[in-house]
């Protein structure tokens, strides 16, 4: 660690990293209630469970995102960070925010908690991703904002590379277009419309930026490949992202009321989308190919090359795979995209994070990497977690065939319901291979109290700067 | 990269790349909203049928149904069931739930009163005539 208040990264990671665990188990919960329906019902209905499942999971990445931020922009910017004691208190205000939400999803009757907390006042609940109350979704954009603030500030006391304006922008834009989840118009068309700003103006835009950025980051770090190179590649491809991915939206534009001409500037320009994941996934491979050191941290460049592999894959691929209005039409809202969003979110933002964590996280700990028995069983989680989650994407994948084909194509339409009852045996297979899934998970986790000889960090001297 | 392609060049275009898409996203979400009135079925927007949306959201329906194709894929589309179903059947399915049947998906029982039935079967009266470009391909959803 060059600056000490970049330690301030470390709870934000652990904290990630004990949300993505709730996140898992919530889903394996879900993921039995597919197939023995009244599993823990009435006391944790589906809704509830998805809610907690998929809340977890952008809260955590957001933790992921702050850590990876008090750890990446100091470094970059050659100083300290503005103010650590911000930083701090704003983990613990985050936290208790999301827990306290959390908690009443579980234990609150969902119209009870609306009411209690201004819904009347301002509707902003009850619309997938954002079914935060109101307080919550205001603590999140005043904890943006002020987490903003401090790196902002930092980074303009310093250096000014490349890489962490890239990473403020993108940053910068998931808050502002969070701004929309406020809008909510009872107009449903104009409500899914605006909606998708954060939705997919998130994933398929700024977020991109992040995922760059820390790609980048780590890359340097571990090939010591010239910066000019890796900044002439970063702004490629964002530039190729936000050219296919703002207009891209359209994809989502097809059938919620909006004019046809969506259907076609969504199928071309999200056609597109899948390059500035495959520039990613080329650039991984080619700046580890040209390295000019052998980085002690094979699990973090096992990440990093993973990274750009399965976002290639869950974006890239089984994005493409539906996004075509033609093919839109019989897919939407299935399983298929069910499958598309586990492999997208795991392959781009998930990975992301846990790259920028498995380079970070020991040298916080005062060493340049983690013995090598640590690493192994940190590469073995990388495998079960990655390979489970190819499996999940595949079982949905064919569940999704099989439904739309029963009750979308097929002469005699089935009921959605007896749709569901053909393809148990998909679901079943999902589940067994969310457990192993989570058996990865654990094995991340025993990853970081594995012992063994290690380097301290100072010792080991980068190349070049 | 070949020498002659800078970096200062990459800026650029990612600057202007980006401003000319966002711009042009602007202009086509202006467009989109001067059109929807043809399509969004803003006139049967009535106060029952807001109040009815009111209640959708805050007993978080789209955490198991898809309406319009988003949301949970748990259960089914509810965009068109007000066709699908009629009024009464859909009044009297949310009274007699859950349906305790072993092993079958529950879904719970929010003990809506007359009225706000009333307003939830107007909210899908006005979701089920939004013009949809002829989607879901067929009634089942
Ligand atoms: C890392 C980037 C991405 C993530 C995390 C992601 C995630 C998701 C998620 C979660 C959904 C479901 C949204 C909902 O609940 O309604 C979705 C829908 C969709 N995504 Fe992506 N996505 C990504 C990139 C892409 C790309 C690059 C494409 C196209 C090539 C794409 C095409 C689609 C389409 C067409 C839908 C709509 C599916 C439907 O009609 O039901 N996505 N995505
Ligand atoms: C044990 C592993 C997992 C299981 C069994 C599981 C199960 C599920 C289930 C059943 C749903 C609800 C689908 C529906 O609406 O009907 C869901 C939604 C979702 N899960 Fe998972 N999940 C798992 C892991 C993950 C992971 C690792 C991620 C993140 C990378 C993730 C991200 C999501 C997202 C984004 C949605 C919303 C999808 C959409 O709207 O299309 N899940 N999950
Ligand atoms: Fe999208």
């Amino acid at each position: 660690m060059k600056y000490k208040t970049q330690a301030v990264a470390m709870p934000y990671f652990i904290a990630a990293i004990a949300l993505f665990v709730g996140q898992i188990i919530f889903g394996m919960i879900m993921g039995l209630q597919y197939v023995v329906g009244d599993f823990l019902f009435p006391e944790i209905p589906f809704n509830v469970a998805r809610m907690v499942h998929t809340n977890l999971l952008i809260v955590w990445l957001l933790f992921g995102f702050m850590g990876a931020a008090y750890y990446l922009v100091p470094e970059e910017a050659e100083t300290e960070l503005y103010s650590p004691k911000l930083a701090l208190a704003l983990f613990w205000i985050f936290l208790a925010a999301g827990a306290l939400t959390i908690l009443g999803y579980l234990f609150v009757p969902y119209a009870t908690l609306a009411a209690a907390t201004g819904n009347d006042i301002l509707a902003t609940m009850g619309r997938e991703f954002l079914e935060q109350p109101l307080p919550t979704k205001i603590g999140i954009v005043v904890v943006a904002l002020a987490f903003l603030f401090n790196i902002t500030m930092t980074m303009l006391k310093g250096r000014k590379t490349v890489i962490s304006i890239v990473l403020l922008l993108g940053l910068w834009g998931l808050a502002i277009f969070f701004l929309f989840a406020f809008y909510n118009p009872s107009n449903l068309v104009k409500d899914k419309f605006y909606w998708w700003w954060v939705v997919h103006l998130w994933v398929e835009g700024v977020w991109e930026l992040i995922m760059a950025a820390l790609l980048a980051f780590v890359l340097i770090k571990v090939t010591g490949v010239d910066r000019e190179v890796i900044e002439k590649w970063l702004y490629v491809i964002i530039t190729l992202a936000l050219v296919t991915g703002i207009i891209g939206t359209g994809h989502h534009y097809f059938w919620i009321g909006t004019p046809a001409y969506w259907q076609w500037l969504g199928s071309i320009f999200s056609a597109l989308e899948p390059i500035p994941f495959f520039a990613m996934t080329v650039f991984a491979f080619n700046m580890v190919n040209r390295r000019r050191r052998e980085h002690p941290n094979k699990a973090a460049v096992l990440w990093a090359l993973g990274t750009g592999v399965m976002a290639f894959l869950g974006a890239g691929v089984w994005g493409f795979l539906h996004t075509l209005a033609p093919v839109n039409y019989f897919t939407h809202g299935s399983q298929i995209t069910a499958a598309h969003g586990h492999m997208a979110f795991y392959g781009a933002y998930v990975m992301v994070v846990i790259t920028i964590i498995s380079y970070a996280m020991p040298i916080m700990r005062g060493r340049a990497a983690n013995s090598e028995r640590a690493q192994v069983v940190e590469m073995w989680s990388f495998w079960i977690m990655t390979i489970s989650m190819v499996f999940i994407t595949l079982f949905l994948t064919a569940a999704g065939i099989l439904q739309v084909w029963l009750q979308r194509v097929a002469d005699t339409p089935m009921p959605f319901m007896m749709a569901q009852d053909q393809v148990q045996l998909f679901y079943w297979m999902r589940q067994w291979a969310g457990v192993t899934f989570f058996i990865g998970l654990v094995t991340y986790l025993v990853s970081f109290f594995i012992k063994g000889e290690t380097k301290p960090a100072m010792e080991y001297k980068p190349a070049t700067a | 990269m070949s020498g002659t392609f800078t970096k200062a060049m990459a800026r650029n275009i990612f600057y202007g790349g980006t401003v000319f898409f966002f711009l042009l996203f602007l202009g086509l979400t202006f467009d989109t909203m001067r059109v929807l009135p043809k399509t969004d079925n803003r006139h049967n927007l009535t106060p029952g049928a807001v109040a009815g949306k009111h209640i959708w959201e805050t007993r978080n329906c789209l955490g198991c149904h898809t309406l319009l194709g988003e949301g949970a894929y748990f259960a089914p589309e509810l965009g068109n069931v007000y066709e699908r179903r009629g009024p009464d059947f859909i009044k009297a399915w949310m009274k007699a739930m859950p349906t305790n049947a072993p092993g079958r998906r529950q879904m719970p029982q929010f003990h809506l009163t007359d009225q706000e039935l009333d307003d939830l079967v107007e909210f899908f009266r006005y979701t089920n005539g939004i013009d949809t470009q002829n989607w879901p391909p067929n009634i089942e959803g």
